[in-house]
């Protein structure tokens, strides 16, 4: 596929020996939302979690197969390197608390120990919170503690923390699952509008949030991945059976 | 039947009499004993109590400002060895919530903190006294640190046990290295928790006699080498105490008086931290 | 330091590439880094388990040549004397066991009651927390002030008492001694009381209330069994802590190494001949002495691992309950 990003051959996951994931092959578009979605426990946030190897921070936590990002092999990589190539967006917003929100956003050079001067980390702040759509309701209070914002916000805030990152993707799982339906609408817009120069891997179990927002999506069932192309065409015409049940509602 | 049922109402009131006036009747040695130290502790202390050494019995006046800059010098020298050991037991502990070297350890510290104090100081004087052939700060120093350490490890775990695990995982996916996460992530987040702790383990110690009879000792004098006898507060209201002289024993009222309040200060000030630095998640 | 180097290495090329910096970081040294952080963790780990090893052979070490020349008969022996180097610790055991268990028999009444107090009757408000802040108080009070504070106010009070009583009129003494104990032990048994009285289930509770029980009759047949091995657990660390506690017991107890005739007899405990007599002790003596210390470390650490697994055991199953 042209302008593939994300890259990954027959790969599976275990935790304890138990197979969660089995044998994925897909890929994500660069410069589009590819969504993850299925039924809870059927390993769409074990993947999202293995392209970042955060899923090891679970003991016993194995993989086999292959992934590549922009044609690396991730699993050859060293995982601190790995991870600031990628941003990660989580179900609950998690700003730093004893950062303020400036600190919030360039937590990323700052935690990893990259001085540089000010003008630059100011251009940072400020693209960032633009990008994530936060700089006009924060620009004030750029100095104060994140965590007197809104739950929306902070979810902003953690994307704009991620985006500041420069990350060639930005995996989002389930970012709006313990948002309001105002705040929800918000992220989406915003995701919509990145997509210009960001690609991006969305897992959701909300199937319309995935219709509304994504251009490729992904079914998985039971650790595996049933079907995968452009949304549309599998919304409308979906080609197994199992995708046409979850879609209607059968199971799940 | 009407009976009955009066007869229970009538004992549970006399078991609730009872339950109240045996919890308040606890309150009166602490009251007594809050005014005799006050009352005692009042009528000698003055400019001289705080700024002049001890003087031999018949000279009237003098202090115990040697015992107060006893004690603070043990209080720094204990705290220097327990917290950078105690935080990093902590942190192991609350980062490792299985296995077997973890287990052990906390049962060590439940151990370590129900050690009678006295058998730490016999410790700190076979360890530091017996080589050094000599009583010395250095060796009560040793003895107050492993009162110290189990109330710092606790409360450190304890704490970071509580911050949010979507912390950590916002750090690390950020490539931030684990050490780096733990150092400027967690611990951050945990401050409050680990300073009450340590304000604890410091009220703890403040006080405490037993270890120091035969390791930090006693001084009359001014001193500042850490491998000879220093002087401490609860050192000098044990020696004046015991001693046969009424003007002693008015010097062993007034030391009370400022350990007490140094002492209540520690706690006060550990329950100011963990109200009102809370860290919100 | 190498951390000021790293940021420094990347603080030039950042200058013209502000974003997508992963590929200049020295990964190689945080990898360094990261595994000496994860030794010093697991050594600080093994520090605590190697102090108290180090503490108990030290004091076995140390007491070796008492515990060669005397054997286990050392707790039977009833002369401690310096002068003819012979030594039984008989005198202070049972100095140790009547002061301790003196002390908890007067103290159960008021722990218990301050637990109820504080546990059922009044779980909030101005009054409860006022207590709750004067028995923190009461344990925060230094061991030497309630020393100190006994010699001077409560022993003449036990002399006076003594004296109506037609007992020789020491005042200091066991039961002087278990008196200011007792007043320093009820903080402990206490907190452990409420906390595990307030992990009754309240439907347990209401199920009671329902039936018609009275409050008295819902502690008597619900909480107190409900919540007894907690209890018991509480008054087992209280007892730990008063075998161990010096300072007061120093000051009170009278000094004396022979087997007390009564409880208003001067003694000495394990803890409180240590303190008396240790600075000055030498040889077979110092040896002695820190044998009994040897015990005294054995009994308490039995008595909190015994009362700590109890109390453990009650959380895991209230959690399980809860959960």
């Amino acid at each position: 596929m042209e302008g593939t990003i994300l890259r990954t051959e027959d790969f599976s996951a275990y935790y304890n020996n138990n197979q969660v994931l089995k044998n994925i092959t897909f890929s994500t578009p660069k410069n589009l939302v590819t969504a993850l979605m299925g039924p809870s426990g059927c390993g769409k946030t074990t993947l999202i979690r293995c392209v970042n190897r955060m899923h090891e921070l679970i003991p016993d936590a194995k993989v086999s197969g292959k992934m590549y990002l922009m044609d690396k092999d991730i699993y050859s990589m060293e995982p601190i390197v790995l991870r600031r190539k990628i941003g990660m967006v989580f179900q609950k917003p998690n700003p730093f608390p004893t950062m303020n929100i400036y600190n919030n956003v360039i937590a990323g050079y700052k935690l990893n120990g990259i001085k540089m001067p000010r003008d630059n980390s100011d251009a940072i702040v400020e693209q960032s919170l633009k990008s994530a759509g936060l700089w006009n309701e924060v620009k004030d209070f750029l100095y104060r503690k994140g965590t007197f914002l809104s739950g929306g916000q902070q979810q902003r805030l953690c994307i704009a923390r991620a985006l500041a990152m420069k990350p060639e993707i930005l995996l989002l799982d389930e970012p709006t699952s313990a948002l309001d339906p105002k705040s929800t609408a918000h992220i989406e817009e915003l995701i919509v509008e990145l997509k210009k120069t960001q690609t991006m891997l969305l897992v959701t179990h909300n199937i319309a949030q995935a219709a509304r927002i994504s251009d490729y999506t992904a079914f998985l069932y039971l650790g595996e991945l049933i079907e995968f192309g452009p949304t549309e065409k599998m919304f409308t015409v979906p080609k197994d059976r199992r995708t046409e049940e979850y879609l209607t509602g059968k199971f799940g | 039947m009407e009976r009955q049922v009066q007869f229970r109402l009538i004992k549970n009131g006399v078991f609730k009499i009872l339950v109240v006036l045996l919890a308040v009747i606890c309150l009166i040695p602490l009251l007594l004993i809050l005014y005799y130290i006050t009352k005692n502790g009042i009528a000698v202390i003055n400019w001289d109590f705080f700024t002049q050494l001890p003087r031999p019995i018949g000279e009237s006046g003098g202090g115990i400002f040697n015992s107060i800059i006893g004690t603070i010098i043990l209080i720094i020298l204990s705290s220097i060895i327990s917290v950078p050991f105690g935080i990093a037991t902590g942190i192991y502990l609350s980062e490792n919530k299985e296995g077997k070297l973890p287990n052990t350890a906390r049962l060590c510290v439940v151990v370590l903190q129900g050690t009678p104090s006295i058998v730490l100081g016999i410790i700190a004087y076979i360890w530091v006294v017996v080589p050094f052939k000599s009583f010395s700060a250095l060796s009560g120093g040793i003895a107050l640190s492993i009162m110290m350490l189990p109330v710092i490890i606790k409360t450190t775990e304890e704490t970071l046990k509580l911050i949010p695990y979507n912390l950590k995982e916002a750090s690390l996916a950020l490539g931030v290295p684990y050490y780096r996460t733990i150092l400027k992530v967690i611990l951050p987040a945990g401050i409050n928790g680990i300073l009450t702790g340590f304000l604890l383990s410091v009220a703890r110690i403040t006080g405490e006699t037993a270890p120091l009879l035969f390791t930090a000792f006693g001084n009359q004098f001014m001193n500042f080498n850490f491998l000879k006898p220093i002087d401490s507060l609860p050192y000098r209201i044990f020696f004046y105490a015991m001693s046969p002289y009424p003007e002693w024993h008015a010097f062993a009222w007034g030391a009370s008086f400022i350990l007490v309040i140094i002492v209540l200060g520690f706690n006060l000030i550990a329950r100011g931290i963990s109200a009102k630095w809370k860290v919100q998640f | 330091m190498i951390d000021n180097h790293s940021a420094h290495d990347t603080k030039v090329l950042c200058l013209n590439r502000p974003f997508g910096v992963a590929d200049t970081l020295p990964e190689k040294r945080f990898d360094k880094l990261e595994k000496r952080f994860a030794t010093i963790l697991t050594l600080s780990g093994l520090v605590v388990v190697i102090l108290l090893l180090a503490i108990f052979l030290s004091l076995l070490l140390y007491s070796m040549p008492a515990i060669k020349t005397f054997g286990i008969a050392f707790f039977m022996g009833r002369t401690w004397d310096a002068a003819a180097s012979q030594f039984g610790a008989l005198p202070f055991l049972v100095g140790t066991l009547l002061t301790s268990f003196l002390a908890l028999l007067i103290s159960i009444p008021f722990s218990m009651s301050i637990s109820i107090f504080l546990g059922e009757y009044f779980r909030e408000g101005a009054f409860s927390t006022f207590l709750k802040s004067s028995i923190e108080v009461l344990a925060g009070i230094p061991s030497v002030i309630y020393g100190l504070w006994g010699l001077f106010v409560l022993m003449p009070v036990v002399r006076y008492m003594e004296v109506k009583m037609g007992v020789p009129p020491y005042g200091v003494g066991i039961f002087t001694s278990s008196l200011i104990l007792a007043v320093m032990i009820i903080p402990f048994s206490a907190s452990i009381g409420r906390e595990v009285i307030s992990l009754v289930p309240a439907d347990l509770k209401e199920a009671a209330y329902s039936l018609g029980a009275t409050k008295y009759e819902v502690i008597k047949r619900i909480i107190i069994p409900y919540a007894r091995s907690g209890m018991i657990a509480g008054i087992l660390l209280a007892l730990g802590r008063a075998i161990g506690e010096t300072m007061a017991v120093t000051m009170l107890i009278g000094n004396s190494n022979f087997i007390p005739q009564s409880i208003f007899s001067p003694a000495n405990t394990m803890a409180s001949v240590i303190a008396n007599e240790f600075a000055e002790a030498t040889g077979i003596t110092a040896a002695s002495l820190i044998y009994v210390g040897l015990i005294l470390f054995i009994v308490t650490t039995i008595v909190n691992i015994v009362g700590n697994w109890i109390i453990k055991k009650i959380g895991i199953e209230a959690s399980r309950e809860i959960g």
